[in-house]
């Protein structure tokens, strides 16, 4: 057994400090350090998406990703985007538009959805499939994950032009 | 899924990281992106016990491009050579095959310098690097030397690197004429079944030069020098492309795993390589 290593991390805003082996999976950190619960184990070997954070800007499976790499790293989750009471416009659209069913992936592929609107914020429906490409669901055939992100664009752009 | 124990180094400097490869040697290993080495100590199929992060090493990212000579830092995502205007200018075939490599998280994380170092035959950067005629530079203890790509690599996982050193960067002359990256694969993210890199430069109709490089068929990437040959002086037509493929089908050694039995990929090579050159020819 390695000796354990002090571990930084800014989580949806919030600064964390805690004691961990390098080894231990960033998934395994957040879930059980720090209870955030979020983000979920589904394949563990890099294939599902289900674990999918945003570190530092990027869309990352966080079963791929060893704490050690994450020391000092800001971490973005499912939790960071919307809550029970105000959820993410993806969120609002997922809902509006079945696009989930047993929400195992949701969280992953909402989390995911976020970054690919971020960079691209009028995506084609081949731009949204492609993008996703890394986030499997069992349960839809994708059909209405993919309309709730288009859904969900459109929605975020028509709230900046009416800022504007 | 808990790989073996490991000590973990981030230094901030490449004489830190060639002093902790000198003092571990073999028990030592540097990570780029993490997304080939990561899986394969968490299946015990590698065992690191010291684990050096490069992630804090300056000049290890970064496109350089001037005077015709592509220089791509070690620590260059997929993710930037996709988005990199620049780079999609002067090299179209590295966006084309980047975009084919794994699945969007993966390619935030997995690294150029990573693809090409690791030596996996699956990996598809290393066949495009033969095909670009690229060169690798490697840093060690006893300092910086240049390797062809066509020369590194000895056998799965096997290269020309020795364990001391570090592959810091790719450089290549930007390539001229049409290109095709195409790869046969199961599904989105798997390793190919069959991939072509394929440059085709066209003068008065006809071929005036080609390079051909074929992935996941051996136990190394393939430039087959005989394919492209086959192609120069002619007009790309039927005979020709039939010429290169079996040129290729010759400099090819498939085995048989879950993605087919022997004679399914040479079919799968044969198919691949005949769509890429068309496409190059049509782009040259």
């Amino acid at each position: 057994m390695s000796n354990k290593m002090h571990v930084k991390l800014n989580v949806n805003g919030e600064d964390h400090e805690f004691l961990a082996e390098p080894r231990e999976l960033l998934i395994y950190a957040l879930r059980e350090k720090l209870n955030i619960t979020g983000p979920h184990v589904g394949c563990e070997t890099s294939h599902c998406g289900a674990c999918t954070v945003t570190m530092n800007g990027k869309s990352v499976k966080s079963c791929t990703v060893f704490v050690a790499q994450a020391n000092g790293a800001e971490v973005t989750t499912i939790e960071g985007l919307g809550t029970p009471d105000a959820l993410h416009v993806l969120q609002e659209n997922f809902k509006e538009h079945h696009g989930l069913q047993c929400g195992f992936c949701t969280p992953g592929m909402i989390t995911r959805a976020a970054k690919l609107l971020e960079e691209n914020p009028n995506p084609t429906e081949e731009d949204v499939r492609f993008g996703i490409a890394g986030n499997i669901c069992r349960c839809t055939g994708y059909q209405n994950i993919v309309k709730s992100i288009l859904s969900a664009a459109s929605e975020l752009n028509a709230s900046k032009e009416a800022a504007q | 899924m808990i790989p073996a124990a490991f000590e973990y180094y981030r230094p901030t400097d490449m004489a830190g990281v060639i002093a902790l490869l000198q003092e571990h040697g073999d028990d030592a290993r540097v990570i780029a992106g993490g997304h080939s080495l990561i899986p394969m100590m968490k299946l015990r199929m590698a065992e690191v016990p010291h684990l050096i992060d490069l992630q804090a090493i300056d000049g290890l990212n970064g496109i350089a491009i001037s005077d015709g000579t592509i220089t791509i830092g070690a620590m260059v995502t997929q993710h930037e050579i996709i988005n990199s205007a620049e780079m999609e200018a002067t090299a179209p075939i590295m966006k084309e095959a980047a975009l084919q490599i794994a699945d969007p998280q993966v390619r935030y994380m997995g690294t150029v310098g990573g693809n090409v170092a690791n030596g996996d035959p699956g990996n598809d950067m290393p066949g495009l690097m033969q095909c670009l005629n690229a060169q690798f530079h490697l840093v060690g203890p006893d300092g910086d030397r240049v390797v062809d790509a066509r020369d590194f690599y000895e056998a799965a996982y096997m290269t020309d690197r020795e364990d001391e050193e570090v592959l810091t960067a790719v450089s290549f002359t930007a390539p001229a004429g049409g290109f095709a990256y195409e790869k046969q694969k199961r599904k989105i993210g798997d390793y190919a079944t069959a991939a072509a890199a394929v440059q085709i430069s066209k003068e008065g109709g006809k071929v005036s030069a080609a390079s051909i490089a074929m992935t996941n068929l051996s136990d190394t990437p393939v430039w087959s020098e005989d394919a492209g040959a086959a192609l120069v002086g002619t007009a790309c037509d039927e005979a020709a492309v039939k010429a290169a493929v079996t040129a290729m089908l010759d400099d090819i050694d498939p085995t048989e795993d879950n993605r087919g039995p022997v004679a399914f990929k040479r079919h799968a090579a044969s198919i691949v390589l005949g769509r890429a050159i068309a496409r190059a020819w049509s782009r040259a």
